[in-house]
């Protein structure tokens, strides 16, 4: 039945944007995916008795949450612009946010090779159990995969929005996204990092 | 652009700013607590605690949940939390792999 032709006006769950809605639900049903991750990381970490520390130095993961962190800020910059009808500012912002990503990413990957290069493999390491590697990649692997994601759904959107194909609602929704994966990133540090330093 | 809304701009990314500042000290001193001389599991709640203080500030102001409806923030706040504490019955398991007791051997 056609809405306008009766009259009646249905509003959207939560009298909210669809699209905004939409990635609430993805975010909610993602945060259990990696929570799933966190829990089962704490419960095998509780459980192994020679559970390896290999984490010499914070310089790395605290660069790498400092540009994370600061990677939200822009983003927000750039929504703020968008909303405010700068379009150059926002793309600008965007696209700030996408270098930051990228540089957070060629970090996380340089640390990997590090740690591969000191002989840690998926299912074995020279410092205790082999489940250390398994939960260390899975973990911070899916948060790499969603920062490339986010890195690519920014790069697209900005060229869009400044194209005029998109407008700053479409930029609040990716904001989302991008908040979230720093937002992980506040709960994968402590557990998989800082809990395994040598002291 | 008229300056009302540059002022408003301004405005709002001044208080950003306070909410970033504020999430890197945060993140500063999740970094301080690893290097306290406390055990493993004072460690951990400590950090665990800082990472939620973290996470509530950047869903409130950075994703805006505080100014979003409120039938929605306690849809978000009430699902997450419920099912987060649902994932947490297996924590004795764990214990029992550590102690080997009771039906480990």
């Amino acid at each position: 039945m056609e809405g306008h032709s009766t009259g009646v006006t249905v509003g959207p769950a939560f009298a909210f944007p669809t699209k905004k809605l939409a990635m609430w639900l993805f975010i909610i049903a993602d945060t259990m995916t990696f929570a799933a991750c966190l829990v089962a990381y704490g419960f095998l970490r509780n459980g192994t008795p020679n559970w390896p520390r290999p984490f010499h130095s914070i310089t790395n993961v605290a660069l790498m949450t400092f540009i994370l962190l600061t990677s939200s800020l822009t983003m927000l910059i750039g929504l703020r612009s968008a909303r405010a009808g700068d379009k150059a500012g926002a793309f600008r912002w965007i696209m700030i946010t996408a270098a930051l990503g990228v540089v957070f990413a060629l970090l996380h990957v340089r640390e990997w090779l590090e740690l591969i290069d000191q002989g840690m493999r998926l299912f074995k390491n020279p410092w205790g159990t082999g489940l250390f590697g398994a939960s260390f990649f899975s973990i911070t692997g899916l948060h790499l995969t969603h920062v490339t994601c986010g890195v690519i759904a920014l790069v697209t959107v900005g060229v869009r929005y400044k194209g005029g194909r998109y407008n700053a609602d479409d930029i609040e929704v990716l904001g989302l996204y991008w908040h979230f994966v720093d937002l992980v990133w506040m709960f994968v540090v402590p557990l998989v990092y800082l809990l395994n330093l040598t002291h | 652009m008229t300056t009302t809304t540059e002022q408003h701009k301004s405005d709002e990314i001044g208080k950003d700013l306070i909410v970033y500042v504020c999430l890197l000290a945060l993140a500063g001193l999740q970094f301080v607590i690893a290097y306290q001389n406390i055990d493993g599991s004072q460690m951990f709640w400590r950090m665990l605690v800082v990472a939620g203080v973290e996470a509530g500030l950047a869903e409130l102001f950075f994703m805006h949940l505080w100014s979003e409806k409120r039938a929605f923030l306690l849809f978000v706040v009430i699902f997450t939390v419920s099912v987060l504490l649902g994932m947490q019955y297996g924590w004795t398991d764990s214990f029992r792999m550590v102690t080997g007791a009771p039906f480990s051997h």
